[in-house]
């Protein structure tokens, strides 16, 4: 369970989270929308532990542990997986052995067994399989020469392997055209669980048709304005995110 | 950040801690007295029992040494080398072993825990090796299967003795015994090397390798390494270095070279991993190499690949002299500096013949305090028609206490010739590393990583399993970078 209180955070000295009040149970998947600036990539850095955010207030706890004390690498060994909305490119290093390195990185630190090569690619083309990618993806360096749409579902191909407890999905939607809208949405719905939950950052009602939220958010001017029912993103969508500040 | 100093506090308690060759071999150790002088060249030339000619031309070396002068124009900066406080010969005390089983169990399990096989039984398939330990070659394997194609792979000692005429063909050939500095120095007192000799038409069936070892205290190494293949002849040679960790700097002085003829090719490939001294400068290998290789035939070709990680200093480039029309030169590096280490590398490309190309592709990485400085040459005579060379040199920058530098030197005399020159120089991307710690990669691995795959097109030219030992090679010499 992922439980946020009272948190504000700083970039340059400028306040964009305000005081954000927000739990996510386990096994339920929310929403959160909100118009440009509202501090929604914010939320999703400061979550992830990215530097150059400075949190000034506030408790984020995840599964009992404090989030904010420990390294990004240590959220990632605890659950945490961050689908970034610009996937960063890594010259020369192979896509198949980035993820490799990674799974089993976050395995020691859970104190489980590192997976060899073979049992590594066994996994990782029925990943591939289940998410309709080309074969090629996982031979191919980390997202170079990627398009738009190659680079987000690279992400969730990541996101599949590493089985996190809590998925942060930072507007994995935009740029995406339909096809790929659903193949993003599959690979979170397969993961829907008892034990998965995921907090979707958008700016559109359109991937919540695929990936049904339980609990919705507006977030607007670093606070949540308003929650709801996966209704609320309908009405959202119907009327625009004016006036909600003021709500 | 915290973790940035975390990390920085864990190496320095264990500073010194990611050399894991650091340890030094308990060998009884004979030496030639300290100093450099006309009868410690003769004296070492007596030990190995030479002919009249070897010792001439190494007085005639030493001769030539003694009116130069060191260099001074690299990117290096060092203490005056007291030439009179070494030992120009270091040798195990044992009789030199007729054959693996002779040889002092405590060097085999130094090189086992190298990782360097010498027993042949536990031998790496297709690798065949020459370990130099000190001055001397202690153990060579699998020489008899070699000898059935016709293969000599032999410690350059007992090439002297047994092959004669084709060392005096070959030595000094490629590079003359007054050519620099330090080669004039080598050809004096060089004590041991590899000597390797490919047939006509011959494939060597098996990767060569030599490894070198500097153990004794207060010595210097002057290995001479001679490889020669004939026409149509291949043969893919691999070097690697280590030292243990020692307070005072201790000097590396070799000369390589390579002849190839009609059609010949020759792969040379080192992972240099010598002492790189301390996280505060002290001590370290001052390595000063010259290797050169001779492309004499026609379409031969010469491709060195080096990755080179060690040493307090390294003063380094391996170079082509493209004699034969259509032969081909290649230069792949790798060049990591950390701490207060220095390396000014690279290499030259001399373009004599027709129709000759080249390929330069550089690639280096500084961290901490250190400096690298990439310097080549690449030189277009007048009867090189249709002369080719790309070059490339990329620098990683980790931090921003170090330096990198790049030197090309470019001269065309040949209107039909075409040379292309790119260079890059960026910094590991805030968002690269957050990117990899983002999916639980610790800041350490994840410079490991993103180095490794900057170096891919120089790594994929290294034989596969020495490939995997250079990635590691990199990681750990990187360890304490990152701040």
């Amino acid at each position: 369970m992922l439980e946020i209180k009272g948190l504000t955070a700083t970039i340059d000295d400028k306040e964009i989270l305000r005081g954000i009040d927000l739990t996510v149970p386990d096994g339920e998947i929310h929403a959160i929308m909100g118009p440009n600036g509202a501090g929604k990539s914010t939320l999703s850095y400061v979550l992830s532990g990215r530097e150059g955010y400075e949190v000034t207030g506030g408790s984020v706890t995840f599964n009992g542990r404090d989030l904010l004390a420990i390294e990004p690498e240590e959220r990632a060994a605890a659950g945490l997986f961050l689908a970034f909305q610009y996937p960063v490119e890594l010259p020369g290093v192979g896509n198949a052995n980035f993820i490799r390195t990674a799974l089993n990185a976050v395995r020691r630190a859970r104190g489980e067994k590192e997976l060899d090569a073979v049992a590594f690619l066994k996994e990782a083309r029925a990943a591939i399989k289940l998410l309709h990618m080309p074969d090629d993806m996982l031979k191919r360096n980390v997202n170079v020469g990627f398009s738009g749409g190659e680079k987000k579902r690279n992400e969730i191909l990541q996101m599949a392997l590493l089985k996190p407890s809590l998925a942060l999905l930072d507007e994995t939607d935009s740029g995406l055209d339909i096809d790929a809208l659903k193949i993003v949405a599959d690979g979170v719905n397969a993961l829907r669980g008892p034990d998965f939950s995921a907090l979707v950052i958008t700016h559109y009602q359109r991937l919540l048709d695929h990936i049904v939220p339980d609990r919705v958010h507006v977030l607007a001017a670093g606070r949540i304005v308003r929650s709801g029912g996966p209704e609320l993103a309908l009405e959202l969508e119907a009327r625009g995110y004016a006036g909600l500040e003021a709500a | 950040m915290p973790a940035v100093t975390e990390t920085i506090e864990t190496i320095d308690r264990l500073a010194g801690g990611g050399y894991k060759f650091g340890f030094e071999t308990n060998i009884e150790m004979e030496f030639a007295p300290k100093g450099l002088n006309e009868d410690i060249v003769r004296l070492i030339s007596a030990k190995k029992g030479e002919p009249e000619w070897l010792l001439e031309w190494r007085l005639k070396a030493y001769r030539a040494w003694l009116t130069m002068e060191d260099p001074h124009w690299a990117r290096i900066h060092h203490p005056k080398i007291d030439y009179q406080d070494l030992h120009y010969y270091a040798a195990p005390k044992r009789p030199a072993p007729k054959s693996l089983d002779d040889v002092d169990p405590e060097l085999i399990s130094m090189y086992d825990k190298l990782g360097i096989p010498l027993n042949e039984r536990a031998a790496l398939a297709g690798v065949a090796v020459d370990a130099v330990f000190d001055s001397v070659s202690v153990a060579t394997t699998f020489r008899e299967s070699l000898a059935k194609v016709g293969v000599i792979f032999c410690s350059i000692s007992e090439a002297v003795r047994e092959h004669p005429d084709l060392v005096r063909k070959y030595l000094g050939s490629v590079v003359p015994a007054g050519d620099n500095y330090f080669a004039a120095l080598n050809s004096a007192v060089f004590s041991d090397g590899s000597f390797v000799f490919i047939p006509r038409g011959v494939r060597c069936p098996m990767e060569l390798s030599t490894y070198f070892r500097i153990n004794a205290r207060n010595t210097g190494q002057f290995e001479r390494t001679l490889i020669i293949a004939e026409e149509g002849a291949s043969v893919s040679y691999l070097e690697g270095c280590t030292a243990p960790m020692r307070d005072e700097n201790q000097l590396h002085a070799a000369v390589v070279e390579l002849v190839a003829l009609d059609e010949a090719s020759i792969k040379y490939s080192t992972v240099q991993n010598w002492y790189p001294g301390d996280a505060q400068g002290r001590g370290g290998i001052y390595n000063f190499v010259t290797k050169r290789g001779a492309c004499r035939g026609r379409n031969s070709k010469i491709s060195w690949t080096q990755v080179e990680t060690g040493s307090a200093i390294t003063w380094k480039y391996p170079s082509c002299i493209l004699q034969g029309e259509g032969s081909t030169g290649e230069f792949y590096s790798v060049a990591l500096t950390n701490n207060f280490q220095q390396a000014d590398t690279g290499t030259k490309m001399i373009h004599l013949a027709p129709n000759t190309t080249s390929t330069i592709i550089s690639k280096g990485i500084s961290a901490g305090h250190s400096n690298n400085t990439y310097r080549g040459l690449v030189r277009i005579m007048p009867r090189a028609h249709g002369a080719r060379n790309f070059t490339q040199c990329d620098s990683l920058l980790i931090g921003d206490q170090c330096g990198a530098h790049t030197v090309p030197y470019i001269e065309s005399r040949n209107q039909s010739a075409k040379v292309e020159h790119e260079a890059t120089t960026s910094k590991i991307a805030e968002d690269q590393l957050f990117y990899c710690r983002s999916r639980g990669l610790s800041e350490e691995d994840a410079v490991g990583l993103i180095v490794n795959g900057f170096c891919r097109d120089v790594l994929k030219e290294l034989p596969m399993e020495f490939a995997v030992e250079a990635q590691k090679l990199l990681a750990v010499s990187l360890e304490g970078s990152v701040g």
